[in-house]
């Protein structure tokens, strides 16, 4: 688990990621609380805390006696949430460096458009 | 990014022991000072801290091991001292446990079971397999890793509903204590209950505990919920003249220089988009680790009292 950042929040990240990349379909059932703790060896408590953060953000939902659900349209809304934090967590740290290396920004687009993803 | 850290959960589990200007002295010496802290029902505790910081007094007097000198214990909501009802409902695992001379492993296990009402027997015979322990042998032959390990089968299949683990793994491997976890978290996850570690593995445990008691030279100097610890502190570094520029104003915990680059622990929680200032300044702004925060939390050999948080050692930048 990465410092720093509450665990909670990490674990709820990691469900969402699951989302996002189809390992979760919607409405399929979630892996429980206690799952998730023995899993990544952290405190049930925590683990049952990053699910109710899903829950309260409409990610989830639950089912009285079965367990949480993957809510319908939980994958567009996490794409869409996503973008919005792109600029911040990629762009920035991006121009930062390229700053201090004296790459200009016009510089910097003419290598995101010759860029090619290797094979 | 923003707008996610304030799901603070207001803490409305009971409470089920609670010390208040709890202290103990041993002659001229205080070993407990003046302590007050609650533990509340099916919560994993870190009890932290130094060698020699009061933590075995403190569970010997929740556990009725010992009596305080001046304040009050209250265990399931009655004093503990020679109370039978309370004594049932506890377990306490200390560290070198010893044992009657010609006990063998299984004698040890026997009584258990009749002193433990919560006893899980099935479970532990599990944990002796798990553990290797050999039933016949008697316990002055086992090793340490051994006799550690005979500990930890009494502490987890007692089921208690107060449970202390006290340096439970003294001569246990990586390997076996990683066993020990996880049968802990699998087995709490079915069965809740309080339980009480107290380590110096700082590491190996944060992800497991709940909460924090850290106790510095007998008295608690953090009492805090472990995930809201984990983002509570930060390290910048960088640039020396950039580093003290973006710590101005909050309260600095440590500080180290080489040449033109500082380093500098800051008591703060950092918003994202203060983070992300730092960032684009050029400067690395990290999270401190619990290990790290009960360091720079607690009095170090020959500092005195420049780093422990209750006196005027904060000093403030401004």
């Amino acid at each position: 688990m990465d410092e720093g950042r509450p665990l909670f929040i990490q674990i709820a990240e990691m469900v969402e990621n699951s989302i996002i990349d189809g390992g979760l379909a919607e409405e399929s059932q979630v892996p429980s609380t206690n799952e998730l703790a023995a899993f990544h060896r952290i405190n049930p408590a925590t683990a049952g805390k990053g699910l109710a953060k899903l829950v309260a953000d409409g990610i989830l939902y639950k089912k009285r006696g079965i367990g949480m659900f993957v809510t319908t349209g939980a994958r567009d809304a996490l794409r869409f949430r996503r973008r919005d934090d792109f600029a911040d967590q990629f762009i920035r740290p991006l121009v930062t460096e390229a700053r201090k290396l004296g790459v200009t920004v016009d510089e910097l687009k003419s290598m995101l458009d010759n860029w090619e993803e290797a094979p | 990014m923003n707008a996610r850290h304030d799901l603070t959960v207001v803490d409305d589990t009971p409470v089920i022991a609670s010390v208040r200007n709890l202290t103990k002295t041993y002659g001229d010496f205080t070993a407990v000072d003046g302590v007050d802290f609650d533990l509340h029902a099916d919560k994993i505790y870190g009890l932290l801290g130094r060698n020699g910081a009061g933590k075995t007094t403190v569970m010997q007097l929740l556990t009725a091991q010992n009596r305080q000198s001046a304040g009050t214990v209250e265990v399931f909501g009655m004093p503990p001292f020679e109370n039978g009802a309370v004594s049932a409902d506890v377990c306490f695992v200390k560290e070198s446990q010893k044992y009657p001379d010609d006990f063998k492993v299984r004698h040890v296990l026997t009584c258990a079971a009749r002193l433990l009402p919560h006893w899980d027997q099935a479970f532990a015979d599990d944990l002796v397999r798990d553990f290797d322990l050999p039933p016949s042998r008697k316990v002055k032959k086992l090793s340490r890793g051994m006799t550690s390990a005979l500990g930890i089968v009494i502490g987890l299949a007692s089921r208690a509903p107060l449970t202390f683990f006290d340096e439970p793994y003294l001569g246990l491997d990586a390997v076996a204590r990683h066993m020990f976890y996880d049968r802990l978290l699998a087995d709490y996850a079915e069965n809740p209950r309080t339980i009480v570690l107290s380590t110096h593995l700082i590491d190996e445990v944060s992800d497991l505990i709940e909460h924090v008691l850290l106790i510095d030279k007998g008295r608690i100097v953090i009492d805090a919920d472990a995930d809201d610890l984990r983002h509570s502190a930060f390290v910048i570094s960088g640039a020396a003249d950039a580093v003290e520029k973006f710590v101005a104003g909050h309260t600095v915990l440590h500080r180290e220089s080489l040449g033109s680059m500082a380093r500098v622990s800051i008591d703060a929680a950092l918003t994202d988009a203060q983070r992300a200032h730092a960032s684009s300044l050029g400067l690395a702004a990290e999270p401190l680790s619990l290990q790290q925060l009960v360091i720079r939390n607690t009095t170090a050999y020959g500092r005195g009292a420049s780093l422990t948080s209750d006196h005027a050692t904060k000093e403030s930048v401004s």
